[in-house]
C-alpha cells in the first residue's frame, strides 16, 4: 500500500515539475522580457559562481593526473597522459562536476530564496500588483542557468587541463605549449559539441528545479530548508539522468 | 430631492471555498459601497484571510460570484486578473515587502511595472509622495530589515497605495502591533482613505481597530455573513456569538 501511495506521489510530482517546465515555454517565453533581471541573475548565477568552479576544476584537473599517472607508466604510455585527460575532462568529467557543483550552489541557493519569498508572501504581493512572478522569478532564473552552465563548463575545462597540466610537470617536465597541442590534437568537434549541448540541459534542470521547488515551498522556515535540499537531490539525479541519455544519443548520432 | 443610490464596488455572492473536505466559506454574500470601509470581523481560521485572497485572485472559489467594479473574478483569465488587480490594492498581515530589494526599490517595482512609459523623475516624485504620507522619507534608501514593525507596516501600506487603487483590501492591519503603533496605522488607513477616496474591506479582530476603522461591520461565522451592522449595533446586541467580540 505504501508503495502505491509513493509511486502515486512521484507520478504527482513529475506531472506538476512536467506542467510547472511547460509554463517556462507558454509564460517566460513571451514578452515583456525582464532583461534587467536576467542580466543581474546572469551576474548572480554565473559570475559569483566562478570562483568555486575555478578552485574544483584545478583541483580536479591536478588529482586526475596525478591518479592516472602510475596506470600509464605501468603501461609505458605515460606520454598519453595529456589526451587522456584531455580527453576525459572535455567529454565527461568537466562538465558533470561542474554542473554538480553548480546544482549544490545555484539550485540550493535558488530554491531557498523562491522559498523564503513563498513563505513570507513576496509571492503573492507581485501577484496581486498585477506582475508575473513566474515570468519575473522563473524564467530569468531559468535562462541565466541555462545561458551559465555551458559558459562555466568551458572556463572550467580550461582551468581543469591547466591543473592537469601542473600536475604533469610535478613528475616530469612537459612545456605548455606541447601539453596543450598533445591536448587538442586529440579532441574532435564531436567530443567538444555534445558536451557543451548537454550543459545547456543540465543548467536548465538546475534551473526548473530549484525554482519549482521554491515556488511550492510550504511549512515555514522548515520547508525553505527541505526545498533547498530537495532541489539539489533532484537536480543532481536529473544531471546523470541527462547525461546518460546524452551519451546514448551521441552514440545513436556516431559521435563516440 | 431623490437620494442618489450609492454604488457598489464589491458584490459577493454566494460564495463557497473549501480546502478538502473542509468548508471554509459556506455561501457568504456581502456588498461594499464605494467610498465605505467594511470589517470583517471573525475568529482564528474562520476564513477571513480566504475570502480576501478570491477577491484578489488568489484563491478560486469552488462557486459563487465576486464582482469587482461589475466584472466577476473568478472568470477572468491571467492577463483580465492582472488589469483588475490594478484597481484593488492588498495590504498583506506580514507585510510581504521585498527583502532583497530597498524601500525605494520596493515602490518603484510596481510602478515601473504597470506603467512602462513612466519617466524616471515621475517615478522618483511618486515614491517620495507615498513615503511621506506615511512620514517615512528619511527611509528611502534603507532596507526592509533595517526598519521596525510599525515602519515596515507603514512602507507596506504605501506600496499598496502607490498604483492609487479603488478599493483595498486590509489583511489584520494592525496585529502584531504595539496599541500605538496600531493606533497610528488605523488613522494612517482612515487618512490615506479620505485622501484617495478609496473603499476598502478590512480583517480584523482587533476590536479597537474594528471601532476607528468601520463604516459596516461583518461577522463572519461558520462560513457565512451571521451578522452586519454598525459598530454600535453590533456592540448592542444580547446575541452570545456577537458579545464574545466586544467582551
Amino acid at each position: 500500500m505504501a508503495l502505491i501511495v509513493s509511486f502515486k506521489k512521484f507520478l504527482d510530482e513529475t506531472g506538476n515539475i512536467a506542467r510547472f517546465t511547460g509554463r517556462f515555454f507558454s509564460v517566460g517565453m513571451k514578452p515583456r522580457y525582464e532583461n534587467r533581471e536576467l542580466l543581474n541573475q546572469c551576474y548572480n548565477i554565473g559570475y559569483l559562481s566562478f570562483p568555486l568552479v575555478a578552485l574544483t576544476a584545478f583541483i580536479m584537473g591536478l588529482v586526475l593526473t596525478m591518479q592516472l599517472r602510475p596506470s600509464l607508466v605501468d603501461y609505458g604510455v605515460e606520454s598519453q597522459l595529456p589526451v587522456m585527460v584531455g580527453l576525459a575532462i572535455v567529454r565527461e568529467i568537466g562538465p558533470v562536476i561542474t554542473a554538480l557543483i553548480f546544482a549544490g550552489k545555484i539550485g540550493s541557493s535558488i530554491g531557498a530564496e523562491l522559498g523564503s519569498m513563498k513563505v513570507t508572501e513576496q509571492i503573492d504581493a507581485m501577484t496581486v500588483s498585477g506582475i508575473k512572478p513566474y515570468k519575473y522569478l522563473v524564467a530569468t532564473r531559468v535562462m541565466a542557468t541555462t545561458l551559465m552552465l555551458p559558459l562555466l563548463t568551458i572556463l572550467g575545462d580550461g582551468i581543469s587541463l591547466f591543473g592537469s597540466y601542473l600536475g604533469v610537470n610535478i613528475r616530469s617536465v612537459t612545456s605548455i605549449d606541447l601539453f596543450f597541442l598533445q591536448v587538442f590534437k586529440s579532441l574532435e568537434f564531436s567530443d567538444v559539441l555534445p558536451s557543451i549541448i548537454k550543459t545547456l540541459f543540465f543548467g536548465f534542470a538546475v534551473g526548473i528545479v530549484g525554482c519549482y521547488k521554491g515556488f511550492n515551498s510550504s511549512k515555514g522556515t522548515q520547508g525553505v530548508g527541505i526545498s533547498a535540499n530537495s532541489a539539489v537531490v533532484l537536480s543532481s539525479v536529473l544531471i546523470f539522468i541527462i547525461d546518460l541519455l546524452a551519451v546514448q544519443i551521441t552514440e545513436l548520432l556516431g559521435l563516440n | 430631492m431623490g437620494t442618489t443610490e450609492v454604488e457598489s464596488v464589491i458584490v459577493i455572492k454566494d460564495l463557497v471555498k473549501g480546502f478538502g473536505d473542509k468548508i471554509i466559506l459556506d455561501g457568504f454574500n456581502l456588498t461594499v459601497k464605494k467610498g465605505s470601509n467594511v470589517v470583517v470581523l471573525g475568529k482564528s481560521g474562520s476564513g477571513k484571510s480566504v475570502l480576501i485572497k478570491c477577491i484578489i485572485g488568489l484563491l478560486q472559489p469552488d462557486s459563487g460570484s465576486i464582482n469587482v467594479f461589475k466584472e466577476n473574478i473568478p472568470g477572468m483569465n491571467e492577463d483580465e486578473l492582472d488589469k483588475a488587480r490594478s484597481k484593488i490594492g492588498f495590504l498583506f498581515q506580514s507585510n510581504a515587502l521585498y527583502d532583497s530589494m530597498t524601500i525605494r526599490e520596493n515602490l518603484e517595482f510596481p510602478l515601473l511595472r504597470h506603467w512602462v512609459d513612466i519617466k524616471k523623475e515621475e517615478v522618483n516624485r511618486l515614491v517620495k509622495e507615498a513615503l511621506e504620507n506615511v512620514d517615512l522619507l528619511h527611509t528611502l534608501d534603507m532596507m526592509p530589515s533595517e526598519l521596525s514593525g510599525g515602519m515596515l507596516k507603514r512602507v507596506a501600506l504605501a506600496r499598496t497605495m502607490i498604483l492609487r487603487p479603488e478599493v483595498i483590501l486590509y489583511d489584520e492591519p494592525t496585529t502584531g502591533l504595539d496599541p500605538v503603533t496600531a493606533r497610528e496605522i488605523e488613522k494612517l488607513i482612515l487618512k490615506l482613505q479620505k485622501k484617495n477616496h478609496t473603499s476598502s474591506i478590512i480583517i480584523s479582530h482587533d476590536m479597537n481597530c474594528v471601532k476607528n476603522t468601520a463604516d459596516l461591520v461583518v461577522l463572519l461565522l461558520e462560513g457565512k455573513c451571521y451578522i452586519e451592522g454598525t459598530y454600535e449595533e453590533l456592540e448592542q446586541s444580547s446575541d452570545q456569538n456577537i458579545k464574545q467580540f466586544f467582551e
